[in-house]
């Protein structure tokens, strides 16, 4: 089983973000940067069809800048075999086109029976890169999954998706792309041997122009802005349950006329 | 001319609320343009709709007739949108961020050669252009985002914009669509949904909470509350309860769960991590319920009661009953 794997590395979930002063993008002094929560699911679901299978490999690639080889490091750490990591200013901080051509381009001289991406990356959110890579290789995509099980041909697969209210199951054929949700499994932490192991482990140096990409943005950030600060209200302490749950009902009615 | 589209979801035979705000904010972009605002539909019995869109301003409805189209699949949908839009060529096309727009409107946008601007609370023109207010970081921060190709797409998240009746033609054009079976995609083959008419967390107008502080997976009361609500309220938890196994992940609002808007959310028992408030702060009035007087979703909230939720929540509920009953 032959997969490959879009990480990206973003702040993580606990990050206080600010916007610089230029109000250009985020400050990023002091930020600690993870594995996209989404792509870890990723990486643990190819590792865990290659261990099945018994046989293939799981390739990453990840675009960003230096500092991104260190989430590359430790999705190998992880189990993965090799790395691609294209690190270019000119996609660094890509709109979702760009980066679905870019990771296009790069896959496209590999071997694979699967390629996953995270549903969506928790720094941008925008969440479109996957659909968008799946259709510029012609393949199917199926998004938003929490359980996939391949074929002993590994020609199909059966996945099951989040729609809303209720889960989907589908039958597809590979290679697709599959963006991964919450659910589809709990990802392993790297062993010390792993991490070791994975010093080892090649990783691939890529420009645009090795891939042959020419970046043409299709949507483009104006302004970066912070939310209005929400200033706490009226905290009610040491009052009896019932007094207390009838304060803020009423004030829900005469003072929010939220209810 | 330069033409407004949107798309109208059917979820379970009915127009979602999603195509009403679609619509009042597509007027007024189309309105602004000096252009029509359109819409389009899929399947045959999308035509009984056309009506209800009119309301919000719509001038013509594309109803797609089609077999291929009945049961909703990404590639075969974008196959079909991406056909009206070539066609008809509207300047800005709008999608709602539901479970399905998000799966569609990118595989649409990139047959289009496009890209989306996604999750947007709202909508401004410059020099006819179009620009998204696209929350990121979960809410953290903001980002205006214009589109620098043709089409300009766009997805709005749920429940954020305002609807507003703006009655107008509604003319029904039928598109014959048939889907190019070359192309590779995935066969349905069931789909499990909750049938008890729940609301989706991104969708509802009211949501109770539960965190670590619920103890264990017993939500009854906070279950209670929605149902007192009604069906616009659910219920919804923190990534401490989902991760200990207590509710499922459909029910996580935070960075890595879902971003919600409600008018209402009430946290009962959540302490309030910095990816649990990027995606609830947006709620128009916050209510927390905690033992702990120092945690920080007391920095957030609009009305917070230091104490016991065990013991406050039932008396909430029963003056909610009272209330509620006049």
């Amino acid at each position: 089983m032959k997969s490959v794997v879009c990480l990206k590395q973003v702040p993580d979930t606990e990050t206080q973000i600010k916007v610089n002063a230029e109000g250009t993008g985020i400050a990023t002094d002091g930020v600690k940067y993870v594995i996209n929560p989404y792509d870890e699911f990723s990486v643990e679901e190819a590792l865990r069809m290659k261990e099945k299978k018994k046989a293939g490999d799981v390739t990453i690639v990840a675009i960003g800048p230096s500092r991104a080889t260190e989430a590359i490091r430790t999705a190998l750490a992880m189990g993965a075999d090799k790395g691609v990591h294209i690190d270019d200013e000119q996609v660094n901080n890509a709109d979702p086109y760009t980066v679905a051509q870019t990771l296009a381009a790069a896959i496209k001289g590999l071997e694979y029976d699967v390629i996953f991406c995270g549903h969506r990356a928790i720094d941008d959110d925008f969440g479109e890169s996957g659909a968008i890579l799946a259709e510029l290789l012609g393949l199917p995509q199926v998004t938003l999954v929490s359980k996939i099980e391949v074929s002993d041909d590994k020609k199909s697969a059966v996945a099951e998706r989040d729609v809303e209210g209720g889960k989907e199951t589908v039958e597809v054929s590979l290679p697709c792309v599959f963006t991964s949700q919450k659910g589809l499994n709990e990802p392993r932490y790297a062993s010390l041997p792993g991490i070791m192991k994975a010093k080892k482990k090649p990783i691939d140096k890529k420009t645009l122009a090795d891939l042959g990409v020419t970046p043409d943005p299709k949507i483009k950030p104006l302004s970066f802005s912070m939310p209005s600060e929400r200033t706490a209200g009226k905290k009610f302490e040491g009052l009896e349950p019932a007094e207390a749950a009838r304060t803020v009902v009423q004030a829900l009615r005469n003072e929010a006329k939220i209810i | 001319m330069p033409n407004v589209l949107i798309y109208g979801e059917i979820k379970a035979g009915k127009l979602k609320k999603s195509a009403f705000e679609l619509a009042s904010e597509g007027r007024k972009l189309a309105d602004k343009l000096g252009g029509s605002l359109e819409a389009v539909m899929a399947g045959a019995q999308s035509e009984q709709y056309a009506s209800e869109l009119a309301k919000y301003g719509v001038d013509k409805v594309y109803v797609l007739d089609s077999a291929d189209l009945e049961t909703y699949n990404s590639e075969y949908y974008a196959q079909a949108l991406a056909q009206v839009i070539n066609d008809k060529k509207p300047e800005i096309v709008l999608l709602g961020h539901s479970m399905q727009g998000k799966d569609l409107a990118p595989r649409l946008a990139a047959k289009l050669g496009v890209a989306v601007i996604a999750d947007c609370i709202g909508f401004e023109l410059e020099d006819g252009k179009l620009i998204g207010n696209h929350p990121m970081y979960a809410g953290k921060c903001f980002t205006k985002w214009q589109a620098l190709a043709s089409p300009q797409i766009a997805t709005a998240r749920p429940n954020v914009l305002e609807v507003t009746e703006n009655s107008k033609a509604g003319e029904v054009e039928k598109i014959a669509f048939s889907a190019d079976k070359s192309r590779p995609t995935y066969q349905t083959k069931d789909l499990n949904l909750d049938t008890s008419g729940k609301v989706d967390l991104t969708e509802a107008e009211i949501i109770i909470s539960g965190g670590r502080g619920m103890g264990g997976d017993d939500y009854t009361l906070l279950e209670e509350m929605a149902a007192i609500f009604g069906p616009a309220a659910t219920v919804g938890a923190s990534r401490a309860a989902v991760d200990a196994g207590w509710r499922k992940h459909a029910d996580q609002v935070g960075q890595t769960g879902k971003t919600v808007t409600p008018n209402l959310y009430i946290a009962c028992g959540i302490s309030g991590s910095i990816q649990h408030l990027a995606g609830m702060g947006s709620s128009k009035v916050i209510v927390a319920i905690n033992k702990d007087g120092e945690a920080p979703i007391f920095t957030k909230a609009d009305y917070g009661i230091v104490g016991d939720l065990f013991k406050i929540v039932p008396e909430m509920n029963k003056e909610l009953k009272e209330l509620l009953a006049e």
